[in-house]
C-alpha cells in the first residue's frame, strides 16, 4: 500500500487545522462580543462552506488561483508561487472550505461563558487581550478542542474542493479520499478499502478521544 | 434613568428598591460595565464619565473592586490564582499572602473555585476585588445566595475591610437587616429614579410607630382532633410548635394553610443571640 496519499491527507489537515486556529480566535471574538451592523452578512459569509456545493466552491477557488485572472496573476507575480494544483493551494482552499468548523465552536463556547467573568477581569484592570487569553480561553476548552477535531476531519473528508483545485499529483495534490476514487475508478477495491479503512478507523478514534475528553470536562464543572 | 447622587468618601451606602428599579443598572454605570444615554460620573478628582464631553473612563481605569452575585471566581484558577490576577506587573506579591490570611482562606489557596461552598466562593471574590486596593467597592447583591449565618460573616469581613482599608463602597441590596448594620446612607430606587435618600434611620425609621402588637406568620403542618380542642402542628419561623385551638375551627385548618397570628407583648422578654 502507498502511503503518500495518506500521510499527505493528515498533512494538510493538521496545517489547516492549525493555521485555522489562529485565524479563527479572533473572528469568534469578534462574532462572539462585538456589537456592529451587518453582522447577518459576516455570518453567512463564513457559513457558506457548510452548505455550498464543495464543487461550486472548488470552481471559484480554480478561477481565482489560475494565473490566467487577476488574483492568482498576482500572487503569481508577487511571491512567485502558484496555487492551481500545488500543495499550497490545497492549504488556502482547506482553510476558507473548513472556516465555518472551526469559528463556529469557538464562539458558542465563549457565548456560554457567563457574562460577569468577563467583566470581573476588567474590573481588576485586565484588558480585552489579558482576558480573552487568561480568563475566555481556559475556559473554554472543550469547545476549542471540538472546533480542533471538527476542522481536522473535515478537512480529512475533504473531497471536491481539492479534485476542482488540487487534481491528482502524487504527493503534492494526491489526497487519501482522491486516492480512494481512483482506486475505484480503477477497479481496484482491496486498495480503495486499504485507504477508506484507514481513514475510517482514524476518523472514529479522534471522535472517540474528543467526545471522551469533552465529558470528564463536563464533569468536573457539573460536580461543583 | 434619572439619578442624582453624591457620597460621601469613606462611607458605605446601600441601594435599594424594588426588582427592575434600575439598582444593578446604575451599579454597572459607575462600574463602567454599562453606559448610560447621558450623565455624569465623578470619583473624587477625577471625571469617569461626561456624555456632553463623550469622555468614559474604560472600566480598568477607574480603580474599583467589583463583587458579582455570582461570584464570577474564574474556574481554570485556584483561589490564590484569583486573587494573583488583580495585580499587575511590578505589583508585591505580599498582599496576596496578607489578604488570604486576614481571611482565613490560606488553607483554601490551592483549591479551584468549585471545589468551595457558596460562602466561600463570595469570600474569596469580596477578597479579590480588594487587592488592587480600590478607592471605590462595587457591591452587587453580594450576599443574597447566602444563608444568614454565612450573610452575618460576611458583612463582619466587609466591615473589617472597610475599616482597615478605608474605601468608599456602594451596595445593592434588599435585606433591611444589611442595610442598618452596613450603610451610614441609604438611597431608595423605583422606576429609575431616586425616590429617597438619607440615613437608614431617616429613611426607615419614620414610618414606624410604637408596637405592643406583633404579627406571626406560619403554616399549619397537621391538625390532630382531642377530646376537647384541636391540637395544631405549626411552623412559625422555621420551628414547629403546638397550637391548642378550638374544635370549631377544624374546618378552617388543614395543612398547608398560611395564618397570621396576632401577639399581644406584655413586657417582652428578649434574648439576643450572635450569629457567628
Amino acid at each position: 500500500m502507498d502511503f503518500q496519499p495518506l500521510l499527505l491527507t493528515f498533512k494538510l489537515a493538521t496545517i489547516t487545522s492549525l493555521i485555522l486556529l489562529v485565524v479563527s480566535l479572533p473572528i469568534a471574538y469578534w462574532l462572539a462580543f462585538a456589537k456592529f451592523k451587518g453582522r447577518g452578512v459576516v455570518e453567512a459569509i463564513i457559513g457558506m462552506p457548510l452548505v455550498l456545493p464543495p464543487s461550486v466552491i472548488g470552481f471559484y477557488l480554480l478561477l481565482a488561483f489560475s494565473p490566467s485572472y487577476w488574483f492568482g496573476n498576482f500572487i503569481e507575480s508577487i511571491f512567485g508561487l502558484r496555487l492551481v494544483f500545488s500543495f499550497s493551494g490545497l492549504v488556502i482552499a482547506s482553510v476558507l472550505y473548513s472556516l465555518p468548523f472551526m469559528v463556529y465552536p469557538i464562539r458558542a463556547g465563549l457565548q456560554s461563558l457567563p457574562a460577569s467573568l468577563r467583566e470581573a477581569s476588567y474590573t481588576l484592570g485586565k484588558n480585552e487581550w489579558d482576558t480573552f487569553f487568561k480568563v475566555l480561553l481556559p475556559n473554554c476548552k472543550p469547545a476549542l478542542l471540538t472546533a480542533f477535531v471538527l476542522t481536522f476531519a473535515h478537512t480529512v473528508g475533504e473531497f471536491g474542493v481539492v479534485l476542482m483545485i488540487g487534481g491528482n499529483i502524487p504527493g503534492v495534490t494526491k489526497v487519501a479520499s482522491v486516492a480512494i476514487y481512483n482506486e475505484v475508478e480503477a477497479l481496484n477495491y482491496p486498495a480503495a478499502n486499504q485507504y477508506a479503512m484507514v481513514l475510517f478507523a482514524v476518523t472514529f478514534l479522534i471522535l472517540l478521544v474528543v467526545y471522551s475528553v469533552n465529558n470528564s470536562l463536563l464533569r468536573v464543572r457539573q460536580s461543583s | 434613568m434619572e439619578v442624582s447622587l453624591g457620597l460621601g468618601a469613606g462611607s458605605i451606602l446601600a441601594l435599594t428598591g424594588p426588582s427592575g428599579a434600575g439598582k444593578t443598572t446604575l451599579l454597572r454605570q459607575i462600574a463602567g460595565l454599562a453606559k448610560p444615554e447621558f450623565g455624569r460620573i465623578t470619583f473624587k478628582n477625577s471625571i469617569w464619565l461626561d456624555t456632553e464631553k463623550t469622555l468614559n473612563l474604560p472600566t480598568q481605569q477607574r480603580n474599583i473592586g467589583f463583587v458579582f452575585q455570582d461570584y464570577a471566581l474564574f474556574p481554570n484558577m485556584s483561589v490564590r490564582e484569583n486573587l494573583a490576577f488583580a495585580l499587575s506587573k511590578n505589583d508585591n506579591t505580599e498582599i496576596v499572602d496578607e489578604l488570604l490570611a486576614e481571611t482565613e482562606l490560606t488553607q483554601l489557596a490551592s483549591r479551584r473555585p468549585f471545589q468551595l461552598s457558596g460562602g466561600q466562593q463570595q469570600r474569596v471574590a469580596l477578597t479579590r476585588a480588594l487587592v488592587r486596593k480600590p478607592d471605590l467597592l462595587l457591591l452587587d447583591e453580594p450576599f443574597t445566595a447566602l444563608d444568614y449565618q454565612m450573610r452575618y460573616q460576611l458583612q463582619n469581613l466587609l466591615l473589617r475591610f472597610q475599616q482597615h482599608y478605608h474605601f468608599t463602597a456602594i451596595l445593592v441590596t434588599h435585606d433591611m437587616g444589611e442595610i442598618f448594620r452596613l450603610a451610614q446612607k441609604v438611597a431608595v430606587m423605583e422606576n429609575g429614579k431616586l425616590v429617597n435618600v438619607g440615613s437608614p434611620a431617616e429613611v426607615f425609621l419614620g414610618k414606624a410607630t410604637p408596637e405592643s402588637q406583633f404579627d406571626i406568620y406560619g403554616e399549619v403542618l397537621s391538625v390532630e382532633k382531642q377530646n376537647d380542642g384541636l391540637l395544631v402542628h405549626v411552623l412559625i419561623n422555621h420551628k414547629i410548635s403546638i397550637l391548642n385551638l378550638p374544635l370549631e375551627m377544624l374546618d378552617q385548618l388543614s395543612p398547608g394553610k398560611k395564618f397570621l397570628l396576632q401577639h399581644n407583648l406584655g413586657a417582652p422578654d428578649i434574648r439576643l443571640f450572635d450569629a457567628d
